[in-house]
């Protein structure tokens, strides 16, 4: 009987991502996940670690001399210039108890750039979870919405999707993403589109939820019927915010990110659906990301419960809320499963096995992993197979 | 129908000052388990390096003593401190934290690792699997 002490004894912020994540291949094993097809339409790099490499792309020679200066002048703002990072994100490794969301400090040899060492990242996640493909995204970016200059997160949008799309894509095919919207500015958002729709490994555009524009403003139709004339997704990916009206009662790193996350896309659903943006846009595909699900059967509820009572403030539609809600698509990050038959109903309530796709969030604290969704004992072999990649290579036109 | 279970098996793991005071040990036995030996007010504990939430490996995380908040006569916060009478180790995944001693999370019922027998004879620590 042989005996190995395990290395390493503690896992901690240099740790390899392949040692993190070794316990998966347990799940890879157990359900055999290594025959299905897997699409991880939620995961993250870490864009601080390549900001001025981002930099760079700045279009505007003031806004890029300003960064310089930041980054030359200011000690800590080397990998944060012109950045609105929220300072409550620190928070998210729960004191060190979770240590991949704080770094992914870990040896990379023989990379040149931050692209190559992202790509780096991301193959030894893949390979670590049986994740075929993976729809990658930037982290405290998603915060943009936030930013209290809306000319300066146009152009940092624009310089991060130029980069990304230069420096990463090209990399590694198996990445693919859904680039940031400049919302604030609906004209840069249909430049966006026009600039990187046609882009290889670019599958759609994102909304970055956490922000106080009406998704429903008549500004924002011609960026929805160019996304629907194309046949690119619409995401609405969420984020925490600790200093809105709401979370500012907050003393908790956890009730802020339970509430705050979710309820920026609550607020943005209720405006596109009782707008009937839906009815407006009927072959617009919209996905709703990293709110997890059990949000979900409450809006279906609430919204009929009002709308049967106030159809007239809902014109456009022609049906319950909640009919459109299930015509909608989810990643599955964070799945709360912590009551069977609560998760049970909300699955079917969302028609799961065709709306449903798998969702990792890795690095964030609160990742799931494959074997999250090949272990729910109430979903069909089928549905499951649908949730982990086939519904996603619908979606996004994956092919093959 | 006859069903077999493989016979459990004293394993030899580690000298005993290989897992010192509030220390630990993990150790892959035969490329198929592995386990974590704690040792803490001078007793040894062996749960498996798996997590009761996704299979993380709860053995490898931190080690911290329980955060407790206390309260006044009247209920009114006076904010955390660390109960030095415990000792946890929390799951690097996603930070489920258990009672080295009893393997269990302090606020989640039915969350357990799974534990293993552990004895310490003469300097060395046998683990039975």
């Amino acid at each position: 009987m042989t005996v190995r002490r395990l290395e390493p004894q503690e896992i901690t912020t240099t740790t390899d991502t392949r040692d993190i994540l070794a316990n998966a291949r347990r799940d890879t094993e157990r359900y055999g996940l290594d025959d299905y097809f897997i699409v991880d339409v939620d995961s993250h790099h870490v864009e601080l670690d390549s900001w001025p490499e981002i930099l760079g792309y700045l279009d505007s020679p003031v806004m890029k001399d300003t960064a310089a200066q930041m980054m030359r002048n200011w000690p800590q703002a080397s990998h944060l210039a012109l950045h609105n990072h929220p300072p409550g994100l620190t928070m998210q490794d729960v004191s060190g108890r979770i240590p991949h969301q704080a770094s992914l400090g870990e040896p990379t040899p023989d990379v040149g750039s931050g692209a190559e060492r992202d790509v780096t990242l991301v193959r030894r996640a893949m390979e670590a979870m049986s994740i075929d493909v993976q729809v990658v995204f930037p982290q405290p970016m998603l915060e943009t919405g936030l930013h209290p200059q809306p000319e300066v997160a146009t152009a940092l949008l624009a310089a991060y999707n130029r980069w990304f799309t230069a420096e990463v894509l090209p990399r590694e095919p198996r990445i693919r993403t859904m680039l940031g919207l400049p919302f604030e500015n609906p004209d840069a958002c249909l430049a966006t589109i026009e600039e990187f729709a046609d882009t290889p490994g670019v599958i759609g555009f994102l909304v970055t939820s956490q922000r106080h524009a009406g998704v429903h403003r008549n500004a924002y139709m011609p960026v929805y019927r160019e996304l629907e004339r194309r046949g690119l997704p619409i995401g609405f990916h969420a984020g925490p915010n600790q200093a809105d009206t709401m979370t500012s009662t907050m003393n908790r790193f956890l009730s802020a990110h339970a509430m705050s996350f979710v309820t920026c896309n609550m607020t943005h659903m209720t405006n596109w659906v009782v707008n009937g943006i839906p009815e407006r846009f009927p072959g617009l595909r919209t996905i709703w990301i990293e709110s997890g699900l059990a949000w979900l059967p409450f809006m279906m509820q609430r919204l009929d419960h009002e709308y049967s009572m106030r159809q007239s403030d809902a014109p456009l539609l022609t049906r319950p809320p909640s009919h459109y809600i299930r015509e909608m698509y989810y990643t599955s990050q964070p799945m709360e499963w912590t009551d069977d038959k609560l998760l049970a109903a909300t699955l079917e309530a969302i028609d799961a096995e065709n709306t449903l796709m798998y969702s990792s969030d890795w690095p964030h604290w609160d990742f799931d992993v494959p074997g999250r969704i090949a272990a729910l004992p109430f979903v069909s072999e089928h549905g499951k197979r649908n949730i982990l990649g086939e519904t996603a290579r619908k979606v996004f036109s994956l092919g093959g | 129908m006859t069903t077999t279970t493989p016979a459990a098996r004293d394993v030899d793991v580690a000298a005993s000052q290989d897992v010192p005071e509030r220390g630990r040990l993990v150790v892959e036995i035969d490329g198929t388990t592995t386990v974590g030996i704690f040792r803490f007010a001078g007793r040894l504990y062996a749960w498996e390096n798996v997590c009761a939430h996704q299979g993380g490996p709860a053995c490898q995380g931190r080690i911290v003593s329980r955060v407790r908040e206390r309260l006044d006569d009247g209920q009114r916060s006076l904010g955390m401190r660390f109960d030095e009478d415990t000792m946890h180790v929390v799951c690097p995944w996603h930070g489920y934290e258990y009672d080295v001693t009893t393997g269990r999370h302090p606020g989640v019922p039915g969350a357990s690792l799974r534990s293993f027998p552990v004895a310490e004879v003469e300097g060395r620590i046998r683990v039975t699997i």
